[in-house]
């Protein structure tokens, strides 16, 4: 059993006289000791909701129901009361915010902000709190970490600020890191400096790391395995590299094609997927991305796509994805991008390696990435 | 328009020294204000005002050329024809034959006293009920919500009452003084420093800052000492200054209503102005002064207090 598994997580916003809103619907992945997973989508697909929800950090209001299962260490993260999810905050486990200057107190010393978590789970107090607040500012990689310890946050660079957050999640050496898109405040070097540290971290203490982002630059670097999401539920699922090397599901397609290239010519347009996912609100009950797939057939209406398992621990929740067959490893992924959407038509295809649909199952157990 | 390669080398040499100061030691979000707060003209004109104000308070009293309540002039007093401004006495006298220039300086020092205390009361109670709510409504839960809800119904009492009337009524209840009208401004400025206090914690509870050191653990009172509070108090001080104003303009009003200081020997610039009323026509001075002093300390305390809340303002910062 993974170290974190969330099984069917589901999130709703209920508002007297509005449609109920999944923010997440039945979302399931699983975390392991020393592994990185991604969890990828546009703004507004429930991936910050997901992280907050594992964290028991959802604020307490009427109408907001938590639903699902978030086992972490044979414990049921949702069950847990007050006093015992605190405990586990920061000491198990950690999170890691986008905005490292908001996340910071403004007013207080980033000593102070450090020394807090270590006396809170680590009962350090006085000189001794101190020494190693200093070293694990060290170890994140904050030169002159003594003075650091004085400063206020808007005395500090955006990277070191996020180092400095980083220090505070692995203040207690937590098993779980969730960073919730750790660099998208940062320019592009910062970026690259804290994504290695963030890798050196996960490597050196086995820890096991939930990677949120909508970055797939930063997934390519990363993660070990990929959930996509899109619209609250998980549409596909893969390790790395099949799943940049042939995307199933026309919306992670449609992701890979949007990446802007530098080999591209001047004045050739982005590929954008037309829309956002929150034009379609309230989203529909088949597919939720259906009004914006250019896949998009009879089928993706009324029910929302049945789980379909591949080879290699794949997965995706697509009636009509993308096909394997007909290009190479290495090809470009949009010269097999379908250009026109066919509605009402199923395009004859060839999915040998695909076993048939088997709808409420889990995904199958993974096995060995082929190289 | 181009700038002078040597005023250029000034601005640059400044900034590096800025910069190296700031590297000795942490600056402070405060310090950081102060700093800004000093390239305000406005703030500066406040500031000289109320330095001036002070000054006087403290040592005007004890330079002053007549004794405040000394009637020396009284044999030249007619019947609507009070010794004008000459050299013996500056302001004239009053219709007691006292030196007005006398008792607009020691007057000062009455101001002064009855503003401190009075915005004191009301900083030092608002901010604890405030607190206390601000704190229980952050807390959540059945019990947070309803102390929240307690403390908040009386301050809306408190509000509900126009100012003005409230503080005479507490005056009136505890009969005309110097401690009463000190008492009853602080409680009329209660209202204000608590809903303050209150909704910028609720505020500040939302804030990043506070959900990542609930993602570490950290406990919720804790967190509402060392993150929230701290960072509540930025508006709350600046309301202090301007606080200030408004308590000397109504520790005058009551005076001027004969709820304050019953003490004929101390003078107090709403009395003074209370007492010149029936002299309007014949010496318009015996009001135009204190009330002119007024105006003028209430507007120093308002131009530093607005500086301030632009000092403070994390939106207006660079």
């Amino acid at each position: 059993m993974a170290l974190l598994e969330v099984e069917d997580l589901s999130v709703t916003f209920a508002r007297r006289g509005q449609r109920t809103v999944h923010a997440v619907d039945g979302v399931s992945f699983s975390v392991d000791a020393g592994e990185v997973v991604g969890l990828v989508g546009e703004s507004g697909c429930g991936k910050s909701v997901t992280s907050l929800a594992i964290m028991g950090l959802l604020p307490k209001q009427p109408g907001l129901a938590v639903g699902g299962k978030a086992v972490f260490d044979g414990t049921d993260l949702l069950q847990l009361d007050d006093r015992s999810r605190r405990d586990i905050r920061g000491r198990d486990i950690a999170m890691i915010f986008q905005d490292p200057l908001s996340s910071l107190n403004p007013v207080i010393p980033i000593g102070l902000q450090v020394t807090e978590v270590l006396t809170r789970h680590r009962g350090m107090k006085g000189a001794a709190a101190e020494k190693e607040a200093a070293e694990l500012l060290d170890r994140v990689g904050i030169p002159d970490p003594r003075r650091r310890l004085k400063e206020y946050p808007h005395q500090l660079s955006g990277g070191m600020r996020q180092r400095a957050l980083i220090a505070m999640a692995v203040a207690c050496q937590p098993r779980l890191l969730i960073a919730d898109e750790p660099t998208t405040a940062l320019d592009v070097t910062i970026q690259a400096q804290i994504l290695e540290l963030l890798k050196g971290l996960v490597r050196d203490s086995d820890t096991a790391l939930l990677m949120i982002t909508h970055d797939l630059g930063v997934v390519a670097g990363m993660c070990d395995t990929v959930n996509v999401l899109y619209a609250g539920r998980v549409v596909e699922t893969a390790r790395r590299r099949p799943l940049f090397r042939e995307p199933r599901h026309p919306y992670t397609v449609g992701l890979l094609g949007s990446v802007p290239r530098l080999d591209a010519g001047r004045g050739e347009r982005l590929n954008a997927i037309p829309g956002s996912v929150r034009d379609v609100l309230p989203w529909p009950d088949g597919c939720a991305f259906a009004p914006r797939c250019e896949r998009r057939v009879d089928a993706c209406v009324g029910e929302p796509p049945a789980l379909v398992l591949a080879h290699h621990g794949r997965s995706y929740r697509c009636v009509n994805p993308a096909p394997v067959a007909g290009y190479a490893p290495g090809d470009d992924v949009r010269a097999v991008v379908p250009t026109q959407a066919q509605p009402g038509s199923v395009p004859a295809q060839a999915v040998p390696d695909d076993p048939p649909t088997v709808p409420g199952l889990g995904p199958a157990p993974r096995e060995e990435e082929s190289a | 328009m181009t700038i002078s390669p040597s005023k250029k080398k000034e601005k640059i040499d400044r900034l590096a020294e800025t910069a190296a100061r700031d590297d000795e030691r942490g600056v402070s979000l405060w310090q950081e204000a102060f700093r800004r707060l000093r390239r305000n003209p406005a703030a500066i004109i406040g500031t000289v005002i109320l330095a001036l104000f002070v000054l006087v308070a403290l040592v005007g009293p004890l330079l002053v050329p007549h004794a405040p309540d000394a009637q020396l002039w009284k044999g030249e007093v007619r019947l609507g024809d009070f010794p004008g401004p000459r050299a013996e006495n500056w302001f004239g006298t009053d219709q007691l034959g006292r030196d007005e220039f006398s008792r607009m300086i020691v007057g000062a020092r009455q101001t002064l006293l009855v503003g401190i205390v009075a915005t004191l009361i009301g900083l030092a109670v608002g901010s604890l009920i405030g607190g206390v709510a601000g704190a229980a409504a952050g807390l959540g839960g059945r019990w947070g919500r309803a102390i929240d809800n307690v403390l908040m119904r009386f301050i809306d009492m408190l509000l509900a009452m126009p100012s003005l009337l409230l503080a005479i009524s507490i005056a009136a209840l505890l009969g005309a003084g110097l401690t009463t009208v000190m008492i009853a401004v602080g409680v009329v400025s209660v209202p204000v420093f608590a809903r303050l206090l209150r909704g910028s914690m609720i505020a500040q509870s939302n804030s990043d800052y506070v959900l990542a050191a609930t993602s570490l653990g950290v406990k919720k009172p804790k967190i509402a000492l060392t993150h929230v509070v701290p960072n509540s108090l930025a508006p709350v001080i600046v309301q202090a200054t301007l606080t200030l104003a408004t308590a000397i303009i109504e520790a005058a009003a009551l005076s001027f209503l004969g709820l304050g200081n019953n003490d004929a020997s101390i003078p107090e610039w709403g009395v003074m102005l209370a007492d010149a009323q029936p002299y309007l026509d014949s010496a318009p001075r015996l009001a135009i002064l204190p009330a002119v002093a007024i105006i003028i300390t209430a507007l120093g305390f308002t131009l530093l207090g607005e500086a301030m809340r632009e000092a403070l303002d994390p939106k207006l910062r660079k």
